[in-house]
């Protein structure tokens, strides 16, 4: 019919429009480059996922010893205070989230470059799940902000952060950008040809 | 065909799957969802403008006491460390790992506050039944689009994790600022709840008319 939508406000345009009249926000019918940023951000994201796995996360000295703990490291450790169910949120936000966020977001993207039109509803769910849990993840880089802020006792006990927090920030930041980058609107349009 | 169609100011299309729907009136307390993928398009409060800008007015207040307050102390063997929310973002300052420190202050402080800011911004005049500032729809655009970067929610959740770890270790007190900011945590998930972005660009509209 030759409308364009903005996607900031919900304001309806006639084609050809470039800013929204209600918000001056940047009108597309379709992103076309979506699926290429979406690829790169997700690529980016998942390098850095790896130093973030590798590294130490946490580094900890006591006056007996010093210790480095990756992200499973912390995960067995709090399992070995006994604290099941809080490691089980860190093992959900730090291992299961991401790995399962890269998943999602390769799945969506083959599937709209295929022109599937399978399971359409199933795989917008999909996506507002990723877009939702995603943020999620950050919870790790968070304790570690919060734990070398307060265990600074001297010489009886101290910890710093390692290196591993920051490309697992970064890990996170890459793969929200990713899910940000997915025009949805996408898998709706093999529903019927559209000129643009 | 196209003599059929409504004015385009009446259509809403579904941000989510771009949908073609035509607006209408909702009773109080509806809600319309996007008929193919389910997303809210609009619900109806009356009086939702004024219970966000008081409760932005409140979370803007309470994250000021999370940021000035003692946040945590911890006690062990006689030493004492207190900490506060901004020692917690400069537990990344040294080295490399410095941009981090700057994006964790932006995730849990200054994203936070800039929504709330930006929210009071907009909507204050309409409150009073006046015409919005200059700028009051950039503003409230940005306040959207920030949404997703402001983790003030998950930062709390961390801490949690963060005092189960250490509670083994050492004796922790927490502080009048852990509360602020737990305040400030369920009074933003509040008003997020009640944002509905078509009727407050409808009433933006309407004000400026």
């Amino acid at each position: 019919m030759g409308l364009v939508a903005c996607r900031n406000c919900g304001q309806v345009h006639q084609k050809g429009v470039t800013r929204c009249k209600r918000c001056e926000s940047v009108l597309q019918s379709r992103d076309h480059q979506s699926l290429q940023k979406v690829w790169a951000w997700l690529i980016a994201g998942i390098i850095a996922y790896i130093p973030a796995n590798t590294y130490p996360m946490l580094l900890t000295s006591t006056l007996l010893e010093r210790s480095e703990s990756t992200i499973m490291g912390g995960v067995v450790d709090l399992v070995n205070y006994g604290a099941i169910g809080i490691a089980l949120v860190v093992f959900i936000a730090s291992v299961a989230i991401p790995v399962g966020k890269f998943l999602a977001i390769m799945y969506l993207a083959i599937s709209v470059q295929r022109g599937s039109q399978r399971h359409q509803h199933g795989r917008h769910k999909a996506y507002d799940i990723v877009e939702f849990i995603g943020r999620w993840s950050m919870i790790d880089v968070f304790v570690v902000a919060i734990l070398s802020a307060l265990v600074q006792l001297d010489t009886l006990a101290t910890i710093n952060p390692g290196i591993a927090a920051v490309s697992f920030a970064l890990s996170v930041i890459f793969t929200m950008l990713a899910a940000q980058s997915f025009d949805a609107r996408l898998i709706w349009d093999v529903d019927r040809k559209t000129d643009d | 065909m196209n003599d059929a169609l409504p004015s385009m100011d009446d259509l809403v299309a579904c941000p989510q799957c771009d949908t073609l729907h035509v607006a209408q009136d909702l009773p109080e307390g509806m809600r319309a969802c996007c008929q193919r993928c389910g997303h809210v398009l609009m619900s109806s409060q009356k009086t939702a403008v004024a219970r966000i800008i008081s409760l932005a007015l409140t979370a803007f207040v309470l994250m000021i006491a999370a940021i000035t307050f003692p946040f945590l102390s911890l006690n062990a063997g006689g030493v004492q460390n207190a900490t506060s929310v901004i020692d917690a973002v400069l537990a990344f300052s040294d080295g490399l790992a410095f941009p981090l420190a700057i994006a964790v202050a932006f995730f849990i402080v200054v994203l936070p506050l800039t929504r709330l800011t930006a929210l009071i911004y907009a909507l204050g005049p309409l409150v009073r039944e006046r015409k919005p500032y200059r700028g009051a729809r950039i503003a409230f655009g940005l306040a959207e689009r920030l949404r997703p970067w402001s983790m003030a929610e998950i930062f709390i959740v961390g801490v949690t994790v963060a005092l189960i770890k250490v509670a083994g270790m050492a004796a922790v007190t927490i502080g009048p600022a852990f509360w602020a900011f737990a305040g400030v945590v369920v009074i933003t998930i509040l008003k997020d709840q009640l944002i509905c972005r078509y009727s407050i660009w409808e009433a933006l509209d309407q004000a400026k008319a």
